[in-house]
């Protein structure tokens, strides 16, 4: 009985194998083996591709929402209207044990930079944008560069980049700050802002978590605009400004404490913090976007120098892919345009 | 020369270590240029410093193509799939060269580093240029989509020889000399 039944057991496992080995030589067996494999494999690449089953929430689709329906094509997709700006930055040495950056050890380095307003539309009326900005470039540590792109809330209305295309997502300090702001009469009486935060890295390694923020040195704080009614009113009154000498920005950059959250640009930081004076942007001359030394330039703020180093931040991080996104568009459309043109 | 039956060690570890770098470094690449989420500038620096990664092992590649012998195709394959086979190697290597040259010069037309793990930069060798970056940019992102079609081509085609011709041409590469 019992060596009946290991006979048995035997047997049936040769069976077994004979049918899997003549299974494997089946060409249909083979041939839809070929076929699955090949099917995971596209499938991969279409999931990794982004045709399938990613976050809805891309680069693409943040810029379309910039763009809105009519693209203004070769320019900026966001910030659209601007006049590009030159000059020196003024380092004071103070934040020399902060971070290596050289912008922060020499004593003059040159940038070129831009300022601009809010919005799509690159002949938008000046004095009707809502938000101003001041971008800058400088080179820094042999080779690499330092790019800002500051704007005139000191806080971010959302805290992620998915918040953006919901319907009111308008923290609570944005609503404060849009309040109560009243927009000056110029590019050079207002107030910039880093809103996010970034870590300054000293020759030890050690990471300070700091916001800085671009604060005007024109006296006259409310310098009246001569032509109200152009649409480019600011950027006329900064090439007249700009005739009676240079316009100087004092870099001042605030120092988180433990308490504060780095990776959260919509909550304000105590105004009790420690405020260091990095130096002056003093900018000299300007040049119209379309012809100036910025038309190419992205002001990609993760374009750091060692010494500066990204936080976390959601939204800092995403900046980086929406920024290159739009620089792609435009950068494509120029190409494309001197083409047709030449 | 075509007298091997199978490829070297040396052949097979540059094949398959590419393979691994140029299938992570594109799917990398398509996600990287549409995420918003905050491994997006982190993914960047790593697809850069890859990037030479490839184009040195691209370089070591050619030089022993060169001087190893390759193997040959089985007879009885037909001409037309011979001259899409060599055709498509042809494509395979062009992409293999062009893809971290076009990154390398789309970063210096906007002025930007290739570090290579933060240990040292590529020097830039174009000068910033907005017209420059848009053409390197479209060019890097066409090969990418063209790269990965070659690829599903080769991967089908080694898988067709290995289970419906069973004629050894997958084996060659998977475990060489036998």
């Amino acid at each position: 009985m019992i060596e009946n039944g290991k006979y048995d057991q035997v047997n049936k496992l040769t069976q077994l194998t004979q049918r899997m080995v003549m299974l494997r030589n089946k060409l249909a067996f083979r041939q839809a083996l070929l076929v699955l494999t090949m099917l995971i494999v596209f499938g991969i690449a279409a999931y990794f591709a982004g045709i399938v089953g990613q976050n809805p929430v891309t680069a693409q689709a943040f810029v379309d929402l910039q763009e809105g329906e009519f693209a203004h094509t070769g320019f900026r997709r966001a910030h659209a209207k601007g006049i590009c700006i030159s000059g020196t930055f003024e380092s004071t040495g103070a934040l020399e044990s902060y971070s290596v950056a050289s912008v922060f050890s020499q004593v003059t380095t040159p940038f070129l930079g831009r300022f601009s307003i809010a919005g799509n539309n690159p002949t938008a009326p000046d004095l009707k944008a809502p938000v101003r900005s001041l971008a800058f470039a400088l080179p820094s540590n042999v080779d690499q560069q330092w790019r800002v792109a500051m704007n005139t809330p000191p806080v971010m209305a959302v805290a992620t980049p998915e918040a953006f295309f919901q319907a009111h997502p308008e923290s609570k300090a944005f609503n404060d700050w849009k309040a109560k702001y009243v927009p000056t009469n110029s590019f050079a009486t207002e107030h910039y802002h880093s809103i996010n935060a970034f870590y300054l890295v000293d020759k030890k390694g050690n990471r300070q978590a700091v916001r800085w923020e671009a604060v005007p040195q024109v006296a006259h704080k409310n310098m009246p605009v001569s032509d109200a009614k152009s649409p480019d009113a600011l950027q006329n009154q900064l090439s007249k400004l700009l005739l009676d000498g240079p316009v100087g920005f004092s870099l001042i950059f605030t120092l988180a404490n433990a308490t504060d959250d780095e990776n959260n640009p919509t909550i304000p930081w105590p105004s009790q913090r420690k405020k260091i004076i990095a130096g002056t942007l003093v900018i000299n001359a300007w040049e119209a976007q379309e012809t100036g030394a910025c038309a190419g330039k992205n002001f990609d703020p993760l374009v750091l120098p060692d010494g500066i180093l990204s936080t976390a931040d959601p939204i800092l991080r995403a900046r980086s892919a929406a920024y290159a996104e739009s620089f792609r568009r435009r950068a494509k459309e120029t190409l494309l345009n001197s083409k047709a043109v030449n | 020369m075509t007298i091997e039956k199978g490829y070297s060690t040396g052949s097979r570890l540059l094949h398959w270590s590419m393979a691994a770098i140029i299938i992570s470094m594109l799917f990398l690449g398509l996600s990287m240029v549409q995420s918003l989420a905050t491994w997006q500038p982190d993914a960047v620096d790593l697809h850069k410093s890859f990037g030479v990664v490839a184009l040195i092992l691209v370089i070591v590649r050619l030089i022993n193509r060169a001087f190893s012998a390759q193997v040959a195709l089985p007879t009885d394959l037909p001409v037309w799939q011979k001259r899409i086979a060599h055709l498509s190697h042809i494509g395979l290597y062009s992409a293999m060269i062009l893809m971290p040259i076009s990154g390398w010069l789309m970063q210096s037309a906007d002025g930007r580093n290739v570090a290579f793990f933060g240990w040292f930069s590529l020097p830039h060798i174009i000068e910033a240029n907005i017209k420059s970056y848009a053409l390197f940019r479209e060019i890097h992102g066409l090969i990418a989509w063209l790269f990965l079609a070659l690829i599903l081509m080769h991967v089908s085609a080694a898988l067709y020889h290995a289970l419906i011709k069973q004629d050894g041409v997958l084996s060659s590469m998977l475990y060489g000399k036998k």
